[in-house]
Protein backbone atom coordinates (compact mmCIF):
# COMPACT_ATOMS: atom_id res chain seq x y z
CA UNK A 1 0.00 0.00 0.00
CA UNK A 2 2.53 2.28 1.21
CA UNK A 3 4.70 1.11 -2.11
CA UNK A 4 2.02 2.27 -4.40
CA UNK A 5 1.24 5.36 -2.59
CA UNK A 6 5.18 6.23 -3.02
CA UNK A 7 5.28 5.24 -6.64
CA UNK A 8 2.45 7.54 -7.49
CA UNK A 9 3.61 10.18 -5.66
CA UNK A 10 7.40 9.93 -7.17
CA UNK A 11 5.74 9.67 -10.90
CA UNK A 12 4.17 13.15 -10.08
CA UNK A 13 6.97 14.47 -9.05
CA UNK A 14 8.71 13.27 -11.82
CA UNK A 15 6.36 14.81 -14.64
CA UNK A 16 6.23 18.24 -12.49
CA UNK A 17 9.88 18.58 -11.90
CA UNK A 18 10.28 18.44 -16.13
CA UNK A 19 8.40 21.50 -16.89
CA UNK A 20 7.90 22.87 -13.36
CA UNK A 21 4.59 24.19 -15.24
CA UNK A 22 1.94 24.00 -12.14
CA UNK A 23 4.79 25.03 -9.79
CA UNK A 24 5.35 28.10 -11.22
CA UNK A 25 1.92 29.11 -12.25
CA UNK A 26 0.40 28.56 -8.72
CA UNK A 27 3.76 30.53 -6.96
CA UNK A 28 3.23 33.74 -9.26
CA UNK A 29 -0.98 33.05 -8.76
CA UNK A 30 -0.68 33.18 -5.02
CA UNK A 31 2.27 35.87 -5.08
CA UNK A 32 -0.25 38.15 -6.76
CA UNK A 33 -3.02 37.26 -5.06
CA UNK A 34 -0.82 38.69 -1.76
CA UNK A 35 -0.15 41.64 -4.18
CA UNK A 36 -3.68 42.30 -5.10
CA UNK A 37 -4.87 42.31 -1.18
CA UNK A 38 -1.90 44.02 -0.37
CA UNK A 39 -2.92 47.07 -2.71
CA UNK A 40 -6.69 46.50 -1.81
CA UNK A 41 -6.18 46.53 1.97
CA UNK A 42 -3.53 48.47 2.93
CA UNK A 43 -3.82 52.22 4.40
CA UNK A 44 -1.34 55.00 4.90
CA UNK A 45 1.27 51.74 4.46
CA UNK A 46 -0.24 49.93 7.33
CA UNK A 47 -1.90 46.54 7.60
CA UNK A 48 -4.96 45.87 9.07
CA UNK A 49 -4.88 43.56 12.23
CA UNK A 50 -4.51 39.86 11.68
CA UNK A 51 -4.32 41.03 8.36
CA UNK A 52 -0.99 38.90 7.49
CA UNK A 53 -2.66 36.16 8.80
CA UNK A 54 -5.74 36.11 6.71
CA UNK A 55 -4.00 37.22 3.52
CA UNK A 56 -1.50 34.45 3.74
CA UNK A 57 -4.45 31.71 3.90
CA UNK A 58 -6.51 33.27 1.13
CA UNK A 59 -3.49 32.59 -0.84
CA UNK A 60 -2.70 29.67 -0.18
CA UNK A 61 -6.37 28.50 -0.63
CA UNK A 62 -6.86 29.92 -4.00
CA UNK A 63 -3.23 29.34 -5.18
CA UNK A 64 -4.49 25.45 -3.75
CA UNK A 65 -7.81 25.65 -5.80
CA UNK A 66 -5.70 26.54 -8.74
CA UNK A 67 -3.11 24.31 -8.45
CA UNK A 68 -5.62 21.08 -7.88
CA UNK A 69 -7.50 22.22 -11.07
CA UNK A 70 -4.25 21.75 -13.72
CA UNK A 71 -3.29 18.94 -11.68
CA UNK A 72 -6.00 16.67 -12.52
CA UNK A 73 -6.53 18.75 -16.16
CA UNK A 74 -3.15 16.96 -17.04
CA UNK A 75 -3.69 13.82 -15.65
CA UNK A 76 -7.48 14.06 -17.76
CA UNK A 77 -5.63 15.24 -20.72
CA UNK A 78 -3.48 11.92 -21.29
CA UNK A 79 -6.19 9.72 -19.27
CA UNK A 80 -3.79 8.79 -17.22
CA UNK A 81 -5.96 8.57 -14.44
CA UNK A 82 -8.72 5.81 -16.10
CA UNK A 83 -4.88 3.91 -16.30
CA UNK A 84 -3.98 4.44 -13.00
CA UNK A 85 -7.60 3.08 -11.73
CA UNK A 86 -7.33 0.09 -13.68
CA UNK A 87 -3.73 -0.85 -12.54
CA UNK A 88 -4.22 -3.60 -9.80
CA UNK A 89 -3.49 -1.08 -7.01
CA UNK A 90 -5.39 -0.38 -3.83
CA UNK A 91 -7.55 2.85 -4.40
CA UNK A 92 -7.05 4.48 -1.08
CA UNK A 93 -2.79 4.04 -1.74
CA UNK A 94 -3.79 5.79 -5.58
CA UNK A 95 -5.44 8.64 -3.45
CA UNK A 96 -2.86 9.19 -0.64
CA UNK A 97 -0.51 9.51 -3.74
CA UNK A 98 -1.36 12.30 -5.63
CA UNK A 99 -2.50 13.82 -2.00
CA UNK A 100 0.94 13.72 -0.86
CA UNK A 101 2.32 15.52 -4.30
CA UNK A 102 -0.56 18.29 -3.78
CA UNK A 103 1.03 18.73 0.02
CA UNK A 104 4.62 18.83 -1.79
CA UNK A 105 3.31 21.92 -4.20
CA UNK A 106 1.48 23.67 -1.65
CA UNK A 107 4.70 23.27 0.56
CA UNK A 108 7.02 24.61 -1.99
CA UNK A 109 4.41 27.64 -2.60
CA UNK A 110 4.52 28.40 1.44
CA UNK A 111 8.50 28.24 1.61
CA UNK A 112 8.30 31.24 -0.72
CA UNK A 113 4.65 32.78 0.37
CA UNK A 114 5.55 33.06 4.53
CA UNK A 115 8.58 35.22 3.94
CA UNK A 116 6.74 37.81 1.15
CA UNK A 117 4.07 37.80 3.44
CA UNK A 118 6.06 38.31 6.63
CA UNK A 119 8.20 40.93 4.29
CA UNK A 120 5.57 42.94 2.95
CA UNK A 121 3.06 43.39 6.30
CA UNK A 122 6.07 43.65 8.57
CA UNK A 123 4.73 40.45 10.32
CA UNK A 124 6.63 38.35 12.59
CA UNK A 125 5.84 35.45 11.42
CA UNK A 126 8.98 33.61 11.57
CA UNK A 127 9.28 33.87 15.06
CA UNK A 128 7.85 30.29 16.21
CA UNK A 129 8.75 28.30 13.05
CA UNK A 130 7.96 25.36 14.50
CA UNK A 131 4.32 25.84 15.51
CA UNK A 132 3.97 28.17 12.09
CA UNK A 133 4.86 24.90 10.58
CA UNK A 134 3.17 22.87 12.59
CA UNK A 135 -0.12 25.10 11.75
CA UNK A 136 0.62 24.91 8.03
CA UNK A 137 1.17 21.36 7.27
CA UNK A 138 -1.95 20.59 9.25
CA UNK A 139 -3.93 23.17 7.49
CA UNK A 140 -2.53 22.76 4.19
CA UNK A 141 -3.36 18.81 4.52
CA UNK A 142 -6.94 19.49 5.51
CA UNK A 143 -7.19 21.58 2.75
CA UNK A 144 -5.44 19.40 0.10
CA UNK A 145 -7.07 16.62 1.77
CA UNK A 146 -11.00 17.68 0.46
CA UNK A 147 -9.17 18.59 -2.64
CA UNK A 148 -7.58 16.13 -3.73
CA UNK A 149 -10.91 14.04 -3.68
CA UNK A 150 -13.04 16.56 -5.29
CA UNK A 151 -10.75 17.01 -7.90
CA UNK A 152 -10.50 13.61 -8.93
CA UNK A 153 -14.45 13.30 -8.83
CA UNK A 154 -14.62 16.38 -10.87
CA UNK A 155 -12.23 15.35 -13.76
CA UNK A 156 -15.18 13.89 -15.80
CA UNK A 157 -17.88 16.54 -14.53
CA UNK A 158 -18.91 19.24 -16.90
CA UNK A 159 -17.97 22.53 -15.75
CA UNK A 160 -15.56 21.38 -13.51
CA UNK A 161 -13.39 24.81 -12.69
CA UNK A 162 -16.68 26.29 -11.55
CA UNK A 163 -17.24 23.56 -9.60
CA UNK A 164 -14.35 23.09 -7.63
CA UNK A 165 -14.26 26.02 -5.87
CA UNK A 166 -18.15 25.53 -5.45
CA UNK A 167 -17.45 22.05 -3.96
CA UNK A 168 -14.39 23.01 -1.83
CA UNK A 169 -14.75 26.16 -0.18
CA UNK A 170 -17.71 25.84 1.83
CA UNK A 171 -16.28 21.95 3.47
CA UNK A 172 -12.99 23.83 4.36
CA UNK A 173 -13.61 26.78 5.91
CA UNK A 174 -13.53 25.31 9.25
CA UNK A 175 -9.73 24.47 8.20
CA UNK A 176 -9.21 28.19 7.08
CA UNK A 177 -10.94 29.53 10.29
CA UNK A 178 -8.30 27.23 12.33
CA UNK A 179 -5.18 28.61 9.97
CA UNK A 180 -6.30 32.03 10.02
CA UNK A 181 -6.68 32.24 13.70
CA UNK A 182 -3.59 29.97 14.74
CA UNK A 183 -1.37 32.44 12.62
CA UNK A 184 -2.98 35.13 13.88
CA UNK A 185 -2.46 33.91 17.77
CA UNK A 186 1.52 33.36 16.46
CA UNK A 187 1.71 36.68 15.28
CA UNK A 188 0.88 38.49 18.42
CA UNK A 189 3.54 40.23 20.20
CA UNK A 190 2.57 37.78 23.31
CA UNK A 191 2.17 34.77 21.76
CA UNK A 192 -0.18 32.71 24.21
CA UNK A 193 0.76 29.33 23.08
CA UNK A 194 -2.34 27.32 24.81
CA UNK A 195 -4.21 29.15 22.13
CA UNK A 196 -1.98 28.06 19.43
CA UNK A 197 -1.88 24.37 20.69
CA UNK A 198 -5.80 24.63 20.51
CA UNK A 199 -5.98 25.73 16.89
CA UNK A 200 -3.66 22.86 16.03
CA UNK A 201 -5.83 20.53 17.73
CA UNK A 202 -8.58 21.36 16.13
CA UNK A 203 -6.96 21.49 12.74
CA UNK A 204 -5.59 17.52 13.54
CA UNK A 205 -8.83 16.44 14.33
CA UNK A 206 -10.33 18.36 11.58
CA UNK A 207 -7.60 16.20 9.03
CA UNK A 208 -8.11 13.17 10.66
CA UNK A 209 -12.06 13.30 9.93
CA UNK A 210 -11.46 14.60 6.10
CA UNK A 211 -8.67 11.61 5.87
CA UNK A 212 -10.61 9.05 6.81
CA UNK A 213 -13.86 10.26 5.24
CA UNK A 214 -11.49 10.83 1.96
CA UNK A 215 -10.22 7.10 2.08
CA UNK A 216 -13.72 5.76 3.01
CA UNK A 217 -15.60 7.43 -0.03
CA UNK A 218 -12.50 7.81 -2.82
CA UNK A 219 -13.13 4.37 -3.53
CA UNK A 220 -17.48 4.10 -4.45
CA UNK A 221 -16.59 7.75 -6.18
CA UNK A 222 -14.01 6.57 -8.57
CA UNK A 223 -15.64 3.98 -10.18
CA UNK A 224 -18.46 4.48 -12.68
CA UNK B 1 -45.77 34.33 -12.42
CA UNK B 2 -47.31 34.12 -9.01
CA UNK B 3 -43.78 32.86 -7.81
CA UNK B 4 -42.43 36.45 -8.76
CA UNK B 5 -45.21 38.01 -7.36
CA UNK B 6 -45.05 35.87 -3.75
CA UNK B 7 -40.94 37.68 -3.87
CA UNK B 8 -42.13 40.75 -4.38
CA UNK B 9 -44.30 40.47 -1.37
CA UNK B 10 -41.49 39.32 0.55
CA UNK B 11 -38.98 41.93 -0.64
CA UNK B 12 -41.23 44.64 0.22
CA UNK B 13 -42.08 43.01 3.81
CA UNK B 14 -38.55 42.80 4.29
CA UNK B 15 -37.09 45.73 2.97
CA UNK B 16 -40.52 47.60 5.42
CA UNK B 17 -39.28 45.87 8.72
CA UNK B 18 -36.03 46.99 7.98
CA UNK B 19 -37.28 50.55 7.94
CA UNK B 20 -39.14 50.26 11.32
CA UNK B 21 -36.09 48.90 12.60
CA UNK B 22 -34.66 51.83 12.06
CA UNK B 23 -36.31 54.45 13.67
CA UNK B 24 -33.76 57.36 15.25
CA UNK B 25 -32.79 56.45 19.06
CA UNK B 26 -34.60 58.27 21.72
CA UNK B 27 -33.11 60.56 24.02
CA UNK B 28 -30.71 59.08 26.26
CA UNK B 29 -31.79 59.42 30.11
CA UNK B 30 -30.34 61.75 32.05
CA UNK B 31 -28.36 59.69 34.12
CA UNK B 32 -26.64 57.88 31.84
CA UNK B 33 -23.85 56.48 34.30
CA UNK B 34 -26.39 55.01 36.24
CA UNK B 35 -25.88 51.29 36.49
CA UNK B 36 -28.10 49.38 33.87
CA UNK B 37 -28.04 45.51 34.59
CA UNK B 38 -26.45 43.28 32.16
CA UNK B 39 -30.11 42.06 31.76
CA UNK B 40 -31.21 45.29 29.75
CA UNK B 41 -29.22 45.62 26.79
CA UNK B 42 -29.62 49.33 25.20
CA UNK B 43 -30.63 48.42 21.74
CA UNK B 44 -34.44 47.21 23.34
CA UNK B 45 -35.51 50.57 24.28
CA UNK B 46 -35.27 51.38 20.88
CA UNK B 47 -36.67 48.85 18.73
CA UNK B 48 -39.91 48.06 18.18
CA UNK B 49 -39.88 44.17 18.42
CA UNK B 50 -43.45 43.92 16.25
CA UNK B 51 -42.12 44.42 13.01
CA UNK B 52 -39.36 42.24 13.39
CA UNK B 53 -41.81 39.29 14.87
CA UNK B 54 -44.33 39.92 11.72
CA UNK B 55 -41.44 39.64 9.19
CA UNK B 56 -40.12 36.42 10.53
CA UNK B 57 -43.38 34.86 10.74
CA UNK B 58 -44.16 36.29 6.79
CA UNK B 59 -40.81 35.09 5.93
CA UNK B 60 -41.95 31.60 6.92
CA UNK B 61 -45.10 31.75 5.53
CA UNK B 62 -44.08 32.53 2.14
CA UNK B 63 -41.36 30.48 1.67
CA UNK B 64 -42.98 27.59 2.64
CA UNK B 65 -45.62 28.43 0.45
CA UNK B 66 -43.32 29.31 -2.55
CA UNK B 67 -41.67 25.97 -2.63
CA UNK B 68 -44.83 23.87 -1.83
CA UNK B 69 -45.82 26.15 -5.15
CA UNK B 70 -42.46 25.59 -6.89
CA UNK B 71 -42.82 21.76 -6.63
CA UNK B 72 -46.30 21.33 -7.73
CA UNK B 73 -45.54 23.39 -10.46
CA UNK B 74 -43.05 21.05 -11.89
CA UNK B 75 -44.64 17.80 -10.39
CA UNK B 76 -47.44 18.80 -13.15
CA UNK B 77 -45.11 19.59 -15.44
CA UNK B 78 -43.90 16.37 -15.37
CA UNK B 79 -46.68 14.45 -15.57
CA UNK B 80 -47.96 16.24 -18.36
CA UNK B 81 -45.06 15.29 -20.16
CA UNK B 82 -45.43 11.40 -18.71
CA UNK B 83 -49.04 11.34 -19.90
CA UNK B 84 -48.08 12.61 -23.18
CA UNK B 85 -45.46 9.76 -24.08
CA UNK B 86 -47.47 7.00 -22.45
CA UNK B 87 -49.86 7.98 -25.16
CA UNK B 88 -47.62 8.10 -28.03
CA UNK B 89 -45.82 5.07 -26.80
CA UNK B 90 -49.48 3.42 -26.81
CA UNK B 91 -50.30 4.96 -30.01
CA UNK B 92 -47.34 3.17 -31.72
CA UNK B 93 -47.95 -0.31 -30.27
CA UNK C 1 -51.03 13.36 -6.48
CA UNK C 2 -50.52 10.62 -4.29
CA UNK C 3 -53.30 9.52 -1.98
CA UNK C 4 -51.26 10.59 1.00
CA UNK C 5 -50.85 14.19 -0.05
CA UNK C 6 -54.37 15.42 0.87
CA UNK C 7 -55.23 14.05 4.09
CA UNK C 8 -51.25 14.50 5.61
CA UNK C 9 -51.16 17.97 4.47
CA UNK C 10 -54.70 19.06 5.79
CA UNK C 11 -53.35 17.79 9.33
CA UNK C 12 -50.31 19.45 8.60
CA UNK C 13 -52.06 22.82 7.49
CA UNK C 14 -54.46 22.62 10.97
CA UNK C 15 -51.43 22.33 12.97
CA UNK C 16 -49.83 25.03 11.82
CA UNK C 17 -52.78 27.21 12.05
CA UNK C 18 -53.26 26.36 15.89
CA UNK C 19 -49.82 27.15 16.26
CA UNK C 20 -49.81 30.81 16.79
CA UNK C 21 -52.69 30.59 19.19
CA UNK C 22 -50.61 28.49 21.55
CA UNK C 23 -47.72 30.66 20.88
CA UNK C 24 -49.48 33.92 21.76
CA UNK C 25 -50.63 32.49 25.14
CA UNK C 26 -47.20 31.29 25.90
CA UNK C 27 -45.65 33.62 28.71
CA UNK C 28 -43.45 36.64 27.86
CA UNK C 29 -39.82 35.56 28.15
CA UNK C 30 -37.87 38.16 30.78
CA UNK C 31 -35.66 40.01 29.26
CA UNK C 32 -36.10 39.80 25.35
CA UNK C 33 -40.10 40.42 25.54
CA UNK C 34 -42.38 40.17 22.58
CA UNK C 35 -39.67 39.61 19.87
CA UNK C 36 -38.45 36.10 21.56
CA UNK C 37 -41.43 34.40 20.59
CA UNK C 38 -39.53 33.96 17.14
CA UNK C 39 -37.76 31.01 18.84
CA UNK C 40 -40.98 28.68 18.45
CA UNK C 41 -40.17 28.77 14.48
CA UNK C 42 -36.82 29.51 14.83
CA UNK C 43 -35.64 26.21 16.92
CA UNK C 44 -37.93 23.57 15.00
CA UNK C 45 -36.70 25.02 11.94
CA UNK C 46 -33.15 24.76 12.71
CA UNK C 47 -33.61 21.13 13.94
CA UNK C 48 -35.42 20.79 10.57
CA UNK C 49 -32.60 21.69 9.05
CA UNK C 50 -30.19 19.64 10.54
CA UNK C 51 -32.09 16.51 10.44
CA UNK C 52 -32.51 17.07 6.77
CA UNK C 53 -28.75 17.73 6.56
CA UNK C 54 -28.30 14.41 8.40
CA UNK C 55 -31.01 12.18 5.84
CA UNK C 56 -29.51 13.81 3.13
CA UNK C 57 -26.21 12.39 4.61
CA UNK C 58 -27.48 8.26 5.23
CA UNK C 59 -29.05 8.67 1.93
CA UNK C 60 -26.09 9.32 0.26
CA UNK C 61 -23.97 7.36 1.94
CA UNK C 62 -26.20 4.20 1.67
CA UNK C 63 -26.30 5.32 -2.74
CA UNK C 64 -22.62 5.94 -2.57
CA UNK C 65 -21.90 2.28 -1.10
CA UNK C 66 -25.13 0.23 -2.32
CA UNK C 67 -25.94 1.93 -5.96
CA UNK C 68 -29.65 2.16 -4.87
CA UNK C 69 -30.82 4.87 -7.18
CA UNK C 70 -34.15 5.30 -4.31
CA UNK C 71 -31.66 6.61 -2.18
CA UNK C 72 -30.26 8.89 -4.48
CA UNK C 73 -33.84 10.76 -4.75
CA UNK C 74 -34.28 11.03 -1.42
CA UNK C 75 -31.17 12.73 -0.42
CA UNK C 76 -31.63 15.02 -3.85
CA UNK C 77 -34.66 15.85 -2.18
CA UNK C 78 -33.46 16.31 1.90
CA UNK C 79 -30.91 18.47 0.09
CA UNK C 80 -33.36 20.98 -1.05
CA UNK C 81 -35.16 20.92 2.03
CA UNK C 82 -32.15 21.40 3.71
CA UNK C 83 -31.87 24.99 1.61
CA UNK C 84 -35.08 25.62 2.81
CA UNK C 85 -35.30 25.31 6.12
CA UNK C 86 -31.73 26.57 6.41
CA UNK C 87 -32.82 29.92 4.86
CA UNK C 88 -35.89 30.07 7.53
CA UNK C 89 -33.42 29.45 10.70
CA UNK C 90 -30.73 32.11 9.06
CA UNK C 91 -33.84 34.56 8.32
CA UNK C 92 -35.67 34.50 11.38
CA UNK C 93 -32.49 34.18 13.71
CA UNK C 94 -30.91 37.27 12.80
CA UNK C 95 -34.87 39.02 12.66
CA UNK C 96 -34.51 37.94 16.11
CA UNK C 97 -31.10 38.79 17.14
CA UNK C 98 -31.35 42.55 15.70
CA UNK C 99 -33.08 42.70 19.15
CA UNK C 100 -32.08 40.97 21.23
CA UNK C 101 -28.27 41.24 20.58
CA UNK C 102 -28.12 44.74 18.85
CA UNK C 103 -26.47 43.19 15.62
CA UNK C 104 -28.38 41.36 12.45
CA UNK C 105 -25.16 38.99 12.71
CA UNK C 106 -21.98 37.53 14.58
CA UNK C 107 -19.18 35.53 13.17
CA UNK C 108 -19.34 33.08 16.51
CA UNK C 109 -19.26 29.46 16.12
CA UNK C 110 -22.91 28.02 15.83
CA UNK C 111 -23.57 31.20 13.40
CA UNK C 112 -20.62 30.64 11.14
CA UNK C 113 -21.23 26.74 11.09
CA UNK C 114 -24.75 26.70 10.17
CA UNK C 115 -23.99 28.86 7.51
CA UNK C 116 -21.22 26.50 5.87
CA UNK C 117 -23.91 23.76 6.35
CA UNK C 118 -26.51 25.82 4.51
CA UNK C 119 -23.64 26.54 1.59
CA UNK C 120 -22.49 22.59 1.37
CA UNK C 121 -26.63 22.08 0.45
CA UNK C 122 -26.88 24.86 -2.15
CA UNK C 123 -23.65 23.63 -3.26
CA UNK C 124 -24.96 20.55 -3.52
CA UNK C 125 -28.02 21.16 -5.79
CA UNK C 126 -25.41 23.15 -8.17
CA UNK C 127 -23.49 20.21 -8.65
CA UNK C 128 -27.07 18.35 -9.19
CA UNK C 129 -28.04 20.68 -11.80
CA UNK C 130 -25.24 21.62 -13.82
CA UNK C 131 -22.28 18.77 -13.11
CA UNK C 132 -23.13 16.82 -15.67
CA UNK C 133 -22.84 12.61 -16.02
CA UNK C 134 -21.42 11.32 -12.94
CA UNK C 135 -22.85 14.31 -10.50
CA UNK C 136 -25.12 12.63 -8.50
CA UNK C 137 -21.94 10.59 -7.44
CA UNK C 138 -20.34 14.16 -6.65
CA UNK C 139 -23.15 15.48 -4.73
CA UNK C 140 -22.89 12.33 -2.64
CA UNK C 141 -19.34 12.70 -1.72
CA UNK C 142 -20.08 16.84 -0.66
CA UNK C 143 -23.05 15.74 1.18
CA UNK C 144 -21.24 12.85 3.42
CA UNK C 145 -18.96 16.18 4.79
CA UNK C 146 -21.81 18.22 4.72
CA UNK C 147 -23.39 15.77 7.71
CA UNK C 148 -20.41 15.47 9.57
CA UNK C 149 -20.94 19.19 10.04
CA UNK C 150 -24.26 18.54 12.10
CA UNK C 151 -22.82 17.54 15.20
CA UNK C 152 -20.61 20.52 14.95
CA UNK C 153 -22.53 22.89 14.49
CA UNK C 154 -25.23 21.30 17.35
CA UNK C 155 -22.61 20.89 20.42
CA UNK C 156 -20.36 24.58 19.15
CA UNK C 157 -22.44 26.54 21.35
CA UNK C 158 -21.90 24.07 24.31
CA UNK C 159 -18.14 24.45 24.58
CA UNK C 160 -17.52 27.40 22.82
CA UNK C 161 -18.12 30.80 24.59
CA UNK C 162 -20.59 31.94 22.02
CA UNK C 163 -23.78 35.08 21.90
CA UNK C 164 -26.14 31.90 20.78
CA UNK C 165 -27.83 30.70 23.67
CA UNK C 166 -26.83 26.97 24.50
CA UNK C 167 -28.58 23.90 24.43
CA UNK C 168 -29.48 23.81 28.32
CA UNK C 169 -32.26 26.56 27.25
CA UNK C 170 -34.78 24.05 25.93
CA UNK C 171 -35.00 21.14 28.79
CA UNK C 172 -35.25 24.16 31.21
CA UNK C 173 -38.34 25.82 29.57
CA UNK C 174 -41.30 26.82 31.65
CA UNK C 175 -44.25 24.46 30.74
CA UNK C 176 -46.45 27.06 28.92
CA UNK C 177 -43.45 27.80 26.84
CA UNK C 178 -42.50 24.10 26.65
CA UNK C 179 -46.00 23.40 25.49
CA UNK C 180 -46.09 26.15 22.58
CA UNK C 181 -42.64 24.99 21.62
CA UNK C 182 -43.10 21.14 21.24
CA UNK C 183 -46.20 21.52 19.11
CA UNK C 184 -44.47 23.55 16.88
CA UNK C 185 -41.77 20.82 16.48
CA UNK C 186 -44.72 18.62 15.94
CA UNK C 187 -46.10 21.08 13.19
CA UNK C 188 -42.42 20.88 11.46
CA UNK C 189 -41.35 17.64 11.60
CA UNK C 190 -45.10 16.48 10.03
CA UNK C 191 -43.86 19.26 7.44
CA UNK C 192 -41.01 17.68 7.27
CA UNK C 193 -41.96 14.72 5.98
CA UNK C 194 -44.77 15.95 4.07
CA UNK C 195 -42.65 17.88 1.96
CA UNK C 196 -39.67 15.33 1.69
CA UNK C 197 -41.68 12.69 0.48
CA UNK C 198 -43.66 15.00 -2.31
CA UNK C 199 -40.42 16.00 -3.58
CA UNK C 200 -39.20 12.11 -3.54
CA UNK C 201 -42.70 11.75 -5.78
CA UNK C 202 -41.68 14.24 -7.94
CA UNK C 203 -38.47 12.92 -8.36
CA UNK C 204 -39.86 9.41 -8.95
CA UNK C 205 -42.15 10.79 -11.93
CA UNK C 206 -38.51 12.57 -13.42
CA UNK C 207 -37.46 8.63 -13.54
CA UNK C 208 -40.37 7.14 -14.77
CA UNK C 209 -39.83 10.01 -17.33
CA UNK C 210 -36.36 9.19 -18.02
CA UNK C 211 -37.65 5.25 -18.52
CA UNK C 212 -40.27 6.37 -21.31
CA UNK C 213 -37.77 8.35 -22.88
CA UNK C 214 -35.28 5.33 -22.98
CA UNK C 215 -38.03 2.81 -24.53
CA UNK C 216 -38.98 5.32 -26.61
CA UNK C 217 -35.29 5.55 -28.38
CA UNK C 218 -35.61 1.61 -28.66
Amino acid sequence: MIRTAWLVLKKDLTVEVRSLEIAYTTLFFAVSCVLFFAFALVKEGKAPEDGAAGILWIAIAFGGTLALGRTFERERQSETLRALLMAPAARPAIYVGKLLGIVALLVAAEIILVPLVAFLFQAPLLSHPFWLGAVLLTGTLGFATVGTLFSAMLVRARSRDVLLPVLLYPITVPVIIAGVRATAALLQPDVELALVRFWVALLIALDVVFVTLALWTFEPLMTD
Amino acid sequence: MRTLVLLLLLSFSLSFATVLAQQPEQQPPKQTDEFVPISQLPAQDQLPAAPLLVTAYAFVWVVLFAYVVSVSRRLTRVQHEVERLESDIAKRA
Amino acid sequence: MPKWFVPLAAVTALMFAASPFLIANAPYEATMGLVQKIFYYHLPSAWVFLLSAIVCGIASARFLFGGSPRQDRLAYAAAELTVLFGAIVLVTGPLWARKAWGVWWQWDVRLTSSLMGWMVAWAYLLVRKYGGPGSDKLAAGLALFGMANVPFVYISVNYWRTIHPATSVVPTLPVDMGVALWFAVACFLLLFVLLLRLRVYLEEQRARLDTLYLSLDE
